[in-house]
């Protein structure tokens, strides 16, 4: 392993330059750095979603029949779609680096463009979700929420803790995949040095890794 | 080391388009199951087969999406000692939440 990671810019990488293995060529670029400085940064998020799975675990034992309750007032189909929505914006997200992989510029950023497209309907689901609930007095604070039992409280306030913070990441996530969009349109992320489009795919699948729990744990325990 | 290893390092792994589809398809059909089984009266074990589930859906977004499959060993001791942390946090919170 040492010497592959201590490859230096060499005379050797320049018989690479056309393919796609020139990347010790590139001063400076190290995209197994890169990935693995995002992989710590990921491992922070789950210390974040992490101890909130904890939280909601804890106050599930303690008010199983309200969660169950809770989770019952939840649209399962409304629910699965977003799954399905979500879920398709993960392989888009992949295809768009396998697309520059190969050179395909013009399918990575198709597929780029999918992607913030499919987050946006995931929103705007997700808003439609939330507004229902609203509409009904049921957010944190509410004096609707206050009168109900609390194991009810907790669940409500743990549905939009945690959804609202994983929300909060497909938008970030989106404005990134813009970003990189707007980056590999000038070719400054680009078949020889597409690390930031990789790092930000996988903060994408991890948005993606949340919801994956998410969506069971809130909508199927009913 | 393996030549294996050697290679995983110096390349660029492109993975065919059909695998990252044939994942999709995998990812899309156990939500249906999820959803169908959480249709099926399991009283307390419907949580632990949603969990089972949603965890080989996080297994293929893991070694497929992100990768990890084709990566080099050091990032599977990443992932391992990271999991392995998570798991403790859970253990250890518990313990005390139980037993207090």
């Amino acid at each position: 392993m040492s010497d592959s990671l201590s490859a230096a810019p060499s005379a050797t990488g320049d018989a690479h330059a056309d393919d796609h293995h020139g990347h010790y060529g590139v001063p400076g670029y190290d995209p197994i750095a890169s990935r693995m400085g995002m992989w710590l940064f990921l491992f922070t998020e789950l210390l974040l979603f992490g101890a909130l799975f904890i939280a909601f675990a804890a106050y599930l034992s303690k008010y199983p029949t309200y969660f169950a309750e809770g989770s019952g007032s939840l649209n399962v189909p409304v629910g699965a779609f977003n799954t399905v929505v979500l879920l398709t914006s993960s392989l888009t997200m992949a295809l768009a680096i396998a697309a520059l992989q190969r050179g395909d510029k013009n399918l990575s950023i198709k597929m780029l463009n999918a992607t913030v497209l499919f987050a946006g309907v995931f929103c705007v689901i997700k808003a439609f979700e939330w507004g229902a609930k609203i509409e009904m007095g049921i957010y944190p604070g509410s004096a609707t929420l206050a009168a109900m039992d609390q194991g009810k409280q907790a669940f409500y306030n743990m549905y939009y803790t945690m959804t609202g913070f994983h929300a909060l990441h497909v938008i970030i996530g989106a404005g990134l995949i813009l970003w990189v969009k707007k980056r590999t349109l000038d070719d400054r992320v680009n078949p020889k040095r597409l690390v930031l489009m990789e790092n930000i795919g996988l903060y994408w699948h991890l948005v993606d890794l949340v919801w994956i729990f998410l969506f069971p744990l809130y909508y199927l325990i009913a | 080391m393996s030549a294996n290893d050697h290679a995983h390092e110096h390349e660029v792994h492109i993975t065919p388009y059909k695998v990252y589809i044939g994942v999709w398809a995998a990812l899309i059909v156990l939500t249906g199951v999820t959803v169908g089984a959480a249709l099926v009266d399991m009283k307390q074990m419907t949580i632990f087969v949603a969990l089972f589930i949603a965890c080989a859906k996080s297994l293929l977004v893991i070694l497929y999406f992100m990768h990890i499959a084709y990566e080099s060993r050091v990032f599977w001791w990443f992932l391992i000692s990271a999991f392995g942390a998570y798991i403790v946090f859970v253990v250890l919170t518990f313990a005390d939440y139980a037993f207090r």
